[in-house]
C-alpha cells in the first residue's frame, strides 16, 4: 500500500566538498499537493531535488518515494523533472524539438523498445500543451532560451508523470508564458491530481497557487501549509532575502537570470 | 574493378568490409561527435596499433602465435583501452579530457617498442597503417560481419537510452538509467568498430570515417535520426568511390576514403551556404 505521502526526506544531511549544503532535512509532501520551495540563492534547494531524483546521494537520511525507499525504487517515469540547468545543453545537438520531448518517454516505454508512431499522438499533445507545434520539426539549438525550456517542460510532462518536480522553470520564459505556464500547472494539479514541486524566486505567484510551502535555507526554516505561511511569511522571508522583500516581488524576473548561466 | 570482384576473393572481402564498415563507423560516430568524443576515438586507434604490433611480433617470435589473425589483439586492446580511459575519466574528473594523450601516446609508446623489438617496419604494418585493399582475408570478413551484427543490434536496441545519454545524461539519470553502464556498452563498441574499420582505412585514419561523414550530415540534416541515416549515406560513399580509386590508382584506400570524405564535407558546406543565400 502506497503511503498518503509521495515524497518523503528524513533527516537528510548533505555536503558537496566542505561546508554542510543541507542539515537534518525532513519534508513530506502530501499526494496532490502543490508545493512552492522559496530559499536564497545557494540555500540547497536544487541540491534537495537532486537528492530526491537519486542524483547526488546523501550522507545521512532517507528518501522515500511512494512509499518505498529510495534504493528499492524503480517506476522513475512516475516523477518528471526540469532542472534548473536545462538549457546549458550542447546547443549544437541535432535533435528535433520532436526527439527531445519524445526521449522523455525512454523509461516508460520500457527497455529494447522504440518510441514509435503508436506514442505520437500523446508527444504531440505534451507540444501542445507548451504552445511549441509551430517548433516540432525544428532543431532544438535553433530556438530561444525560453522557447527551450518549455521544450523541456514538454519533456518531463510528456510520460504523465505522478510528480512534477520544477526547478525554477519559468526563467527566460516571457511573461505571457510565464502566466499560460502556470495555468497549466494549475490544470495538471486540478485535473489530473498530478503532484507538483516548484523550485521559484517568484513568491508573489506562488502564495497565490500554492498549497504548501517549503522555506529551505541550508536548514528547513518552514514547512507546512499556505495559510500557515501566509501568517510567518514577512518574517521568514526578510530573515531569508533581508528587509527589502517588497522589491522582490517586483524584480523576480531580473534576480533569476544570472544564477542559472 | 566489377567485373575483377567476381574474380578475385581479396577483391571481394575488400568491398564487402569496406561496405560494412561504411555503415557502421559512421552509425557510431553520429554519437561520438554528438557526445564530443572524437578525440578519445583517435586515441583508441592507437591503443589498437599497439594491439596490432604486439600480435605481430609474437606471430614472429613464437611459433605458437604463427597463425594468430592481428585483428584478436587489436580488439582485445582497443577494449582494454576504453576501459582503461574510463578509468583515467573518474579519476581526473574536471579534467577529463587528459585521458585522451595518456591513452593515445601510451597507445603509440607500447606499438613503438613492439615494432622495434620485431625488426622494424614490414609491409604488413604498412597496410594496418593506412590500409590495405589486397590484405583483408576472409577471416577477417567474418570477424568484422559479427563486429557489425552486435553493433547494429545494440545500437537498435538501446537507440532511446544512447539517445537520450548523448543529448541529457543528467536527465537519463534522473529518468533511472544506469549512465554508468551505458557508456560502458558504448565504448566498448567504438574500440570493437575501431578494431573492424582498421583493415580499410587503416589505424591512422580510422576515426575520420567516423566523424567526417557527420560533420557533412549534420550539415544538411534536420534532427538526430536524419543525421545518422545521412552520415550513413555519405559514409558508404567515401568508401565505394575511395575504394574503385584506390584499386585504378594502386593507393593506399585510407587516403582515398578521407580524401572523398573531405570532399562530400565541403560539398555539404557549400550546399548549405547556397541554401543560405537564397533564401
Ligand atoms: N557541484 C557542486 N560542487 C560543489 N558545491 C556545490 C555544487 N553545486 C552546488 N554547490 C554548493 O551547494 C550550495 C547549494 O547549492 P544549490 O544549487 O542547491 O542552491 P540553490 O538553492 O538551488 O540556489 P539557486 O537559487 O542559486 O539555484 C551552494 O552553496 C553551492 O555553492
Ligand atoms: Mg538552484
Amino acid at each position: 500500500m502506497e503511503s498518503s505521502n509521495v515524497i518523503e526526506l528524513k533527516n537528510i544531511h548533505y555536503r558537496y566538498d566542505r561546508d554542510l549544503v543541507l542539515t537534518n532535512i525532513n519534508l513530506a509532501v502530501p499526494k496532490g499537493a502543490f508545493l512552492g520551495i522559496v530559499g536564497p540563492n545557494g540555500s540547497g534547494k536544487s541540491t534537495m531535488l537532486k537528492i530526491i531524483l537519486g542524483l547526488q546521494k546523501p550522507r545521512k537520511g532517507s528518501v522515500v518515494l511512494f512509499g518505498q525507499q529510495q534504493s528499492k525504487f524503480r517506476e522513475w517515469e512516475r516523477i518528471g523533472y526540469v532542472s534548473q540547468k536545462a538549457n546549458a545543453f550542447n546547443t549544437g545537438f541535432p535533435a528535433t524539438v520532436y526527439e527531445v520531448v519524445a526521449s522523455g518517454l525512454t523509461k516508460k516505454a520500457g527497455l529494447f523498445r522504440m518510441i514509435g508512431n503508436k506514442r505520437r499522438p500523446q508527444i504531440e499533445k505534451a507540444i501542445q500543451a507548451v504552445s511549441m507545434e509551430e517548433f516540432m520539426d525544428r532543431n532544438i539549438g535553433e530556438l530561444s532560451g525560453g522557447q527551450q525550456q518549455r521544450v523541456f517542460i514538454a519533456r518531463a510532462i510528456v510520460s504523465e508523470p505522478d510528480v512534477l518536480i520544477l526547478d525554477e522553470p519559468t526563467v527566460g520564459v516571457d511573461s505571457k508564458n510565464v502566466q499560460t505556464f502556470y495555468d497549466m500547472l494549475e490544470r495538471l494539479n486540478k485535473e489530473l491530481s498530478i503532484t507538483l514541486m516548484l523550485v521559484t524566486h517568484d513568491i508573489g505567484t506562488i502564495t497565490n497557487k500554492v498549497t504548501h510551502v517549503a522555506c529551505l535555507n541550508n536548514t528547513m526554516h518552514f514547512h507546512g501549509s499556505t495559510e500557515d505561511f501566509e501568517q510567518v511569511k514577512d518574517n521568514e522571508l526578510s530573515q531569508f532575502y533581508g528587509h527589502d522583500v517588497q522589491r522582490l516581488h517586483h524584480d523576480h524576473d531580473h534576480s533569476n537570470e544570472a544564477p542559472t548561466l | 574493378m566489377i567485373q575483377a570482384i567476381f574474380e578475385y576473393e581479396f577483391l571481394q572481402n575488400a568491398f564487402l568490409t569496406g561496405l560494412i564498415i561504411g555503415v557502421i563507423a559512421p552509425l557510431l560516430g553520429a554519437f561520438i561527435v554528438v557526445r564530443r568524443l572524437s578525440l578519445i576515438a583517435d586515441a583508441l586507434s592507437h591503443v589498437t596499433l599497439s594491439g596490432i604490433a604486439a600480435s605481430l611480433f609474437l606471430s614472429k617470435t613464437f611459433v605458437v602465435f604463427n597463425g594468430l589473425n592481428p585483428l584478436w589483439l587489436g580488439m582485445g586492446f582497443s577494449v582494454a583501452g576504453s576501459l582503461f580511459i574510463e578509468r583515467l575519466r573518474t579519476v581526473y574528473k574536471h579534467y577529463q579530457e587528459l585521458a585522451i594523450p595518456i591513452i593515445l601516446s601510451g597507445g603509440i609508446g607500447i606499438g613503438v617498442i613492439f615494432i622495434s623489438l620485431a625488426d622494424g617496419f614490414n609491409t604488413d604494418l604498412f597496410s594496418y597503417l593506412f590500409g590495405s585493399v589486397s590484405a583483408v582475408s576472409r577471416s577477417d570478413l567474418w570477424l568484422i560481419l559479427a563486429i557489425a551484427v552486435t553493433v547494429i543490434s545494440v545500437v537498435i536496441l538501446l537507440y532511446k537510452e544512447l539517445f537520450l545519454l548523448s543529448f541529457d545524461e543528467e536527465y537519463g539519470k534522473a529518468s533511472g538509467l544506469s549512465t554508468r553502464f551505458l557508456h560502458l556498452v558504448f565504448m566498448i563498441m567504438v574500440a570493437l568498430v575501431i578494431a573492424a574499420s582498421m583493415r580499410i582505412v587503416g589505424i591512422l585514419l580510422v576515426s575520420s570515417l567516423m566523424t567526417l561523414p557527420v560533420a557533412a550530415a549534420m550539415r544538411v540534416a534536420r534532427g538526430f535520426k536524419q543525421t545518422i541515416f545521412f552520415s550513413i549515406a555519405f559514409g558508404e560513399t567515401a568508401v565505394i568511390f575511395g575504394l574503385f580509386s584506390a584499386f585504378y590508382l594502386d593507393l593506399a584506400p585510407g587516403g582515398t576514403i578521407v580524401l572523398s570524405s573531405i570532399l562530400i564535407l565541403l560539398t555539404a558546406i557549400a550546399f548549405k551556404k547556397l541554401q543560405a543565400m537564397r533564401k
